[in-house]
């Protein structure tokens, strides 16, 4: 065989791998759409559910999944970003750091329902919080680090070595060095990881399933002791747990979920873009 | 006056000697030149001299540095130091700011806030540096817009902003071509009424124009000192004189 046959053959064996992986993607996305799209009217999206779930609105599952997102953010990103920078800029290089290294990498990788579990022996249970947004964030929370520790850190360390020893050999201070020369730099792959981490959060059924998701529950929300109907949640009760509910219903709900998502990546690659143009080295 | 004075220094990474006790003294407002062949252990030295080398987390120094009769590693603060010997890497690094932050960066790091003296600030260090000329009506202007010639002498800018006594230059011209070299040297030249400069350089004829003394490392070791003259018309040392006329290296 020539090399011009192998070219070929190699160009539509790669070109082939690339149009099966999208293919599912893409399917899922046009099932939902045309599916959920009827769905879509102002009394589906600000309505509360009626008759048993089958009819009415998904509003408080909507407002629910917001809320744990905002709570996942605001447990994860400070803590993430903190540990971080942390281990990347200060820790010393011994057997302690790499043994956490290790433990986040393994984080990363433990089944979600054990999250779930987890958080309901910590949160609801030992700590009393009950089945609450406080417990369901903290759970999510959890589940997040790893993600936004490990963008965290690729971000720092894309900034030049080279930075860092400007600034020391002008008499900065390690926290001085990180303050101005590291973080500003780094923010916006931060930003983007960590955007990313919460879009996955926002999406997870098992880690909220005992620690926070109620199957009907019109109310909004009052605090974070509350329970609260979540997107994920819902769609899992829709599919298995009512009977006759319309096919419409199911697929607007999934529609819903998948739009918020959508929204947030687009925010990542927005951000993403905006900063990439604006950098300079 | 001995300004910086170096006893039986040794540097080491992972346990492989770099530098090899050394001692000599750098005098108060002389440009020291220091030449060797690469992996002569110069660089190390260098950035001994300002505690850089411990932001290397397998290197390990012994013996004595003495900055002003102070012993640099137990009686000055590393970060003090660092203000008052300052260095210029081989490459151009400017940080990605503008030309204006990129020199009040130093300054601002040592609790300088007011607008009007970072002002006078910078001005005073682009003009030794000589740069105020090309790049005063663009300050805003983002650093690395600037050509490796002019980023190179905003770094020693940056340098000077901190006004330290001491500078270092770790081969500052590798990467620049000769009239932005000729410009850089000139600088230094004139630097030398206020400041000791230590010189490390690759190139020969760079230290024999610019050096008072110069002192030639080889494998770490240093083979020889002298004025400059001395050492580049009648070298003590077979090695140096092999080095010198390029017999080697």
């Amino acid at each position: 065989m020539d090399t011009k046959t192998k070219e070929k053959i190699a160009f539509i064996i790669l070109l082939i791998a690339t149009i099966l992986v999208v293919t599912p993607v893409a399917l899922i996305m046009l099932l939902v759409l045309i599916n959920g799209l009827p769905a879509l009217t102002p009394e589906f999206i600000f309505g509360s559910p009626r008759e048993g779930m089958r009819a009415g609105g998904i509003f408080p599952a909507i407002v629910g999944t917001l809320y744990l997102t905002l709570g996942t953010a605001v447990f994860s990103i400070p803590l993430g970003i903190l540990a971080a920078i942390y281990l990347n800029e200060y820790a010393a290089r011994n057997w302690l750091t790499r043994t956490i290294e290790l433990a986040i990498i393994n984080l990363a990788g433990v089944p979600s329902i054990v999250y779930g579990l987890f958080g309901l022996g910590l949160f609801v249970t030992f700590l009393n919080f009950g089945a609450s947004i406080l417990s369901g964030s903290l759970t999510l929370a959890i589940m997040t680090l790893p993600v936004i520790i490990t963008a965290t850190r690729e971000a720092l360390n894309s900034v030049p070595r080279s930075f860092r020893e400007v600034s020391f050999s002008l008499g900065a201070s390690r926290w001085q060095t990180v303050r101005h020369v590291v973080l500003p730099n780094a923010i916006p792959g931060i930003l983007t990881g960590t955007i990313l981490g919460l879009s996955r959060a926002a999406g997870e059924t098992a880690p909220i399933l005992f620690t926070v998701a109620a199957f009907y529950l019109p109310r909004l929300p009052q605090s974070v002791y509350d329970q609260a109907m979540a997107l994920p949640y819902h769609i899992y009760v829709l599919s298995t747990q009512v009977p006759n509910v319309s096919v419409k219903v199911q697929y607007g709900t999934v529609l819903v979920l998948v739009l918020l998502i959508f929204v947030l990546n687009l925010a990542a690659s927005v951000l993403r873009t905006r900063f990439r143009r604006r950098k300079t080295w | 006056m001995v300004k910086v004075k170096i006893n039986n220094l040794s540097v080491w990474y992972n346990n492989q000697p770099a530098v090899k006790n050394i001692s000599l003294e750098v005098k108060t407002n002389e440009i020291l030149g220091v030449i060797g062949p690469s992996n002569s252990g110069k660089t190390s030295f260098l950035k001994t001299l300002n505690r850089l080398n411990e932001l290397y987390p397998n290197s390990r120094t012994t013996g004595e540095v003495l900055l002003d009769g102070l012993d640099i590693f137990k009686q000055v603060d590393k970060h003090l130091l660092r203000k008052r010997v300052g260095i210029v890497f081989a490459l151009p690094l400017p940080l990605p700011l503008s030309i204006f932050d990129n020199i009040a960066y130093g300054p601002r790091m040592h609790g300088i806030k007011s607008r009007k003296k970072l002002q006078e600030i910078v001005e005073r260090s682009l003009r030794s540096a000589a740069i105020w000329d090309e790049v005063k009506d663009r300050l805003p202007v983002n650093a690395f817009k600037l050509s490796g010639g002019q980023q190179q002498r905003l770094c020693i800018a940056r340098t000077l902003a901190v006004e330290p006594e001491v500078i270092l230059y770790d081969e500052p011209c590798s990467g620049l071509d000769p009239i932005s070299t000729l410009r850089i040297e000139e600088a230094m030249r004139e630097l030398k009424k206020n400041y000791t400069q230590v010189l490390v350089t690759n190139n020969v004829k760079q230290a024999a124009r610019v050096s008072d003394r110069t002192a030639y490392f080889l494998m770490g070791e240093m083979i020889e000192i002298g004025e400059t003259k001395d050492v580049f018309t009648r070298p003590a040392d077979k090695r140096t004189d092999d080095y010198i006329t390029g017999r080697f290296g």
